[in-house]
């Protein structure tokens, strides 16, 4: 199982930063929301798929699966959660006053502003 | 008084929220800024004193034991780098009241700062590595404010890309803490520290350490990762890039220097080496940027890469004057560059440019911020009485002693880089003709120069007072060099 999520999640990464080098502010976006998702499955992953019943204390189970990945998770979505929304305004203002949304065009230093 | 070291935490943070009921209202903001960070630096003051006289100070927040809980640790680093933040915010705080404009001052600029405050101590005392994401985006998240605040073209392009990278380097944060987490299975620091020196070090860890340098390297701006740091860091106005300049780089620097040294006791060899490698060339490519452009701000942003640099190069000596060296370096570094770009702020706003050709002859109308600018300037190039001296004279003291002698030279020639790049500023904006300026009233003037002018006498003061202020190195450095006791201090075994 933890194999079988290691490549998927190694897509997600090969997707995203290919999402990420490409030209439309749009697509990078979308490369870091694929991005995101693949550390917290990475996360999910690397605290191992042990245990059966879900970390809910209930009488008579013993084996629970681990909580701590899950609530790390839990932040970490949040998190970029709160990001990408910021991220998406400042690419709507770009958009407005810039009039583009190609990052080859958003090039410029003190000489041409 | 356990919980002294989360005060400079939850000071900021509480005025952060007070300020935020109250946006429109300019001159009570002022006065809340100014009484919470004035009570942020007292705070921090004592926790520094109690932890010189009481050794490390940790506390496991809500009571629980040690590896279990989030931790907070301070140690004298950490209380000395609090201390300075909290103490360099106060000063730019005062200098924005002039300099920022009521209209970002009306826009959460004062919450902002103080959220940045927030994270910034927060990542300085946590003992949890995943905490020190969560701090860490608190900063960031706090920075992506203030350098779009305003809304200038130049901003938003700039800070698209400040996002896209600290993003990035979050993300790869958050799958390092995995990887971590599945070899180690805990993520307090001392606990981790620990089952390291228990099972050995095997290669997976040694990748580990190589992703968590990309990381911080990526906020810290190291070699191969600084490409962002120019562009970005040019783009805010000038209290902001007082505020990146002097505090954001060096949080990466530190978690670099903490999680390198704790994280790797037993096997340093190629992790160091790699590290050395890097700090040389970034002192080498910052040496370049600082030498390439005629513009204000540009040259100090440069100046930057280049103390990053050398304060990482003293980390990878991993002997005691290295690591004190740094220590040395890293705090008067930050109040250094603090200084200078509130005085290329003055100087912006005495000549209305940043372009050095277009400025000359102040020395005749603004004598006192000339000589102001000469002292910072032979103190961030490590003139003896002044503050740069010691930390660098303690890091090639180091490098000579760890047999890396090519080293230690290329650390002294970029010396003389920085003296030209900054005394090219003194020639260009003093000396020769008087050029037409913008001018400022003496009322604006004034008050944009006492603040930039009492830090630079801070700076002074730190270079001057070594000997009173070396304990406080000297026991931070000793922490790095034997991570047992940090471990000690925090399981209490």
């Amino acid at each position: 199982m933890e194999i079988i999520m290691s490549v998927i999640i190694g897509f997600l990464f090969a997707g995203a930063v290919y999402l990420m080098l490409s030209r439309s502010l749009l697509r990078v976006i979308i490369g870091t929301g694929l991005l995101s998702h693949g550390a917290h499955l990475l996360i999910l992953t690397m605290g191992g798929f042990g245990g059966d019943a879900p970390p809910v204390l209930t009488d008579g189970v013993t084996d629970f699966v681990d909580p701590l990945p899950q609530a790390l998770i839990l932040t970490a979505i949040v998190i970029s959660f709160g990001v990408t929304a910021f991220f998406l305004v400042m690419a709507y203002r770009a958009y407005q006053e810039l009039e583009t949304d190609n990052m080859k065009l958003l090039k410029g230093n003190d000489e041409y502003d | 008084m356990i919980n002294l070291l989360l005060f400079p935490v939850l000071i900021p943070f509480l005025t952060a929220m007070i300020l935020m009921f109250f946006p429109k209202k300019v001159h009570a903001q002022r006065t809340v800024v100014i009484i919470g960070l004035a009570g942020s630096v007292a705070a921090a003051v004592w926790l520094l004193a109690t932890v010189m006289t009481d050794g490390i100070q940790a506390v496991t927040l809500g009571s629980w034991p040690a590896p279990f809980g989030i931790t907070m640790v301070s140690d004298p680093l950490s209380a000395g780098l609090v201390l300075t933040s909290n103490l360099i915010t106060l000063f730019i705080a005062w200098y924005s009241f002039r300099s920022i404009g009521e209209g970002r001052e009306r826009h959460f600029y004062y919450p902002a700062m103080m959220f940045m405050l927030t994270g910034i101590n927060g990542a300085f005392t946590t003992g949890d590595i995943f905490n020190m994401f969560v701090f860490f985006e608190v900063l960031l998240m706090a920075s992506y404010v203030l350098i779009v605040l305003g809304g200038e073209k130049r901003q938003l392009r700039e800070s698209i890309k400040y996002i896209l990278v600290n993003v990035i380097s979050s993300a790869f944060f958050v799958t390092t803490v995995a990887m971590l987490y599945s070899v180690t299975g805990t993520l307090n620091m001392a606990d981790i520290s620990a089952k390291v020196s228990e099972i050995g070090q095997s290669g997976i860890l040694t990748v580990i350490a190589v992703m968590l340098i990309l990381v911080f390297g990526l906020k810290g701006a190291i070699f191969p990762l600084y490409f962002w740091l120019p562009g970005s860091y040019a783009a805010p106005p000038v209290p902001v890039l007082a505020l990146f300049g002097a505090l954001l780089t060096k949080v990466g620097v530190y978690s670099i220097t903490r999680t390198v040294t704790l994280l790797l006791p037993n096997d340093p060899g190629f992790t160091h080496e790699l590290l050395m490698v890097l700090a040389v060339l970034t002192i080498i490519a910052g040496c370049i940027g600082a030498l390439a452009y005629f513009d204000l701000k540009q040259i100090i942003i440069y100046n930057i890469i280049i103390a990053v640099g050398v304060i990482l190069f003293g980390v990878a000596q991993m002997n005691s004057a290295g690591l004190e060296g740094a220590v040395f370096y890293l705090i008067h570094d930050m109040l250094i560059k603090a200084a200078l770009f509130m005085l290329i702020g003055v100087i912006i706003a005495v000549t209305g440019t940043s372009n050095l050709r277009e400025m000359g002859g102040l020395m005749k109308t603004h004598p006192g911020l000339a000589w102001t600018w000469l002292i910072a300037a032979f103190g961030l190039a490590g003139i003896p009485p002044l503050s740069g001296f010691f930390g660098k004279l303690l890091i090639v003291e180091g490098a000579f002693e760890a047999d890396n002698l090519w080293g230690g030279v290329i650390i002294l020639a970029s010396s003389l880089v920085v003296l030209l790049s900054v005394i090219r500023i003194f020639i260009h904006a003093f000396w020769g003709e008087p050029q037409p300026i913008a001018g400022v009233s003496a009322k604006v003037y004034r008050s944009l120069f006492i603040p930039a002018a009492l830090l630079t006498a801070v700076t002074v003061f730190y270079g001057v007072g070594t000997e009173w202020l070396r304990p406080v190195m000297t026991d931070a450095a000793e922490i790095l060099h034997e991570p047992s006791i940090y471990i000690d201090a925090v399981l209490k075994e």
